[in-house]
């Protein structure tokens, strides 16, 4: 039986295609994906994020804890901003990529994917056993809504008195937006400024209809999971199950920055991840010549020879092209000519640098 | 809900035949429910003209932003003509499926087996929807 966010009613109210995510039902979109994604590149978009995961650290050494915990510096983060960070195994492989927020000195909050986020809580509590700290996840207790876009700080200004202009990216701070009290955080997936509200469940409706009013002048559409998925893939955006998992360490992907190992201590999958040895693998943007779509799977190829795998691919609204990501071989990569076998036919692709979208600030 | 034309035929992957009773050329395309499924339609692959078919045959695709599906011949014969429109246009497979959208001629060989009647397509896509 899947789980419905609070927002469920209104999905349908705005005859939303719902799917399951994760053991959720989800809006996959509302109508035209195009038209979301689009809207979400040159207006703004709103999105039901509720099924994502709210894991509260707290006490004196909640910060210590974290630092144990996860590959990231916590400790150290000022109240009111955020960090991109992960949790990894002993062995140094992805559990789970994550959002830590600092709400106030012993208040952390991790914000983690919809399909993981018990495991994390799981993994939290048990690694910050030995520190003066608590782990408590807090759920059910949030209600997740994220507007997205060039529009979003004149649409969501409207609604509330708090600094936005102000806010900086990967900031958050309480507020009140539409008279309901909520944590207004600058943070998103799509590759534009926006926002990320964290709202109480009972409110999650009000806020929609209130921001969806707002925003009714200014081009705001609600945006499904699949115009978040294109909109992330463009930005060059990790997903978790497709670009992360238990298999690969954050080197193996790419973010092999997120891993801090001057910070004090020891942490978790730290004696693996020492000295790892430079990846034979590495994670590209891949541009399609041809008008047919790489996928999730498929294989990439060179002169018939398989040298990596697709992990993500999508028509790109944005590009007028399939795009996708994909780990390949760094022999194969110096060497190029390289191609995706679609379902049986070797279709020619470029090489590009992620992101393969960057807006213009 | 979206409409079941009533004159047409259909088969179980969600293709649409105009044109049986005529038992000469058949037009095929995608149904309105299929176009829904799949969301904005990027690429459509249509077969060759002058290719002969069997029916079941996978000959063509119709690809969205989620997902890909074959498209298979409904009836066997001979490729006549294809909808040069929808090559360039795929977005008419989700605007106007039952007709601007219409991909492909076949000239039948044959009597067509196992189409379904628009009474019996709307009882398989209730289930399914």
């Amino acid at each position: 039986m899947s789980r419905s966010t609070p927002l469920r009613e209104v999905h349908e109210g705005l005859g939303a295609t719902l799917t399951d995510f994760a053991g959720w039902q989800m809006p996959l979109r509302y109508g035209s994906e195009s038209a979301e994604h689009n809207a979400v590149r040159t207006a703004a978009g709103l999105f039901d994020l509720s099924h994502m995961g709210e894991i509260h650290v707290t006490g004196p050494q909640a910060g210590e804890a974290l630092d144990y915990a996860l590959v990231g510096h916590l400790s150290v983060l000022e109240p009111g901003r955020a960090r991109y960070t992960m949790i990894v195994a002993e062995n140094g492989g992805v559990l789970d990529d994550l959002i830590v927020y600092r709400l106030a000195p012993e208040d952390f909050m991790v914000v983690a994917n919809a399909s993981n986020y018990a495991k994390v809580a799981q993994e939290l509590t048990e690694r910050a056993k030995s520190y003066d700290a608590q782990v408590e996840d807090r759920s059910d207790a949030y209600a997740l809504v994220a507007i997205q876009g060039p529009n979003s700080t004149a649409i969501l200004g409207k609604l509330t008195d708090a600094d936005l202009v102000g806010l900086k990216y990967y900031a958050g701070l309480p507020g009140t937006v539409a008279g309901f009290e909520v944590m207004i955080a600058r943070t998103g997936y799509t590759g534009e400024d926006g926002f990320e509200l964290f709202a109480r469940p009972e409110d999650a409706a009000g806020l929609w209809n209130a921001l969806t009013e707002a925003g009714a002048e200014l081009g705001l559409r609600p945006c499904g999971l699949s115009s978040r998925d294109t909109l992330r893939l463009e930005a060059g955006m990790p997903l978790y199950g497709n670009e992360l998992s238990a298999e690969m360490t954050p080197f193996d992907a790419g973010l092999g920055r997120v891993v801090k190992f001057d910070k004090p201590g020891d942490f978790v999958g730290k004696a693996a991840l020492s000295g790892h040895p430079a990846p034979e693998r590495r994670l590209v943007g891949l541009v399609a010549r041809g008008r047919r779509v790489p996928r999730h799977g498929y294989p990439v190829t060179r002169e018939g020879e398989v040298v990596g795998v697709v992990t993500s691919g999508a028509p790109s609204q944005t590009l007028g092209k399939p795009i996708a990501m994909a780990y390949v071989s760094a022999d194969a990569l110096e060497k190029g000519n390289l191609a995706v076998d679609i379902r049986g036919s070797q279709e020619p692709v470029d090489v590009v640098d992620l992101p393969f979208y960057r807006r213009s600030k | 809900m979206s409409s079941i034309p009533e004159e047409l035929s259909y088969t179980k992957e969600h293709e649409w035949v105009a044109g049986v009773d005529d038992g000469l050329t058949v037009t095929v395309g995608v149904t309105a429910f299929a176009a829904e499924q799949l969301g904005d339609v990027v690429f459509v692959q249509v077969p060759e003209v002058g290719s002969t078919v069997e029916a079941g045959d996978a000959v063509g695709e119709v690809e969205s932003t989620k997902s890909v599906s074959d498209i298979y011949a409904p009836v066997g014969g001979e490729i006549v003509e294809t909808n040069p429109a929808v090559v360039d246009d795929p977005s008419l497979v989700n605007s106007d499926p039952y007709g601007e959208g219409w991909l492909f001629r076949v000239r039948m060989e044959g009597e067509p087996e196992d189409l379904l009647s628009a009474a019996e397509y709307t009882t398989l896509t209730s289930g399914e929807s």
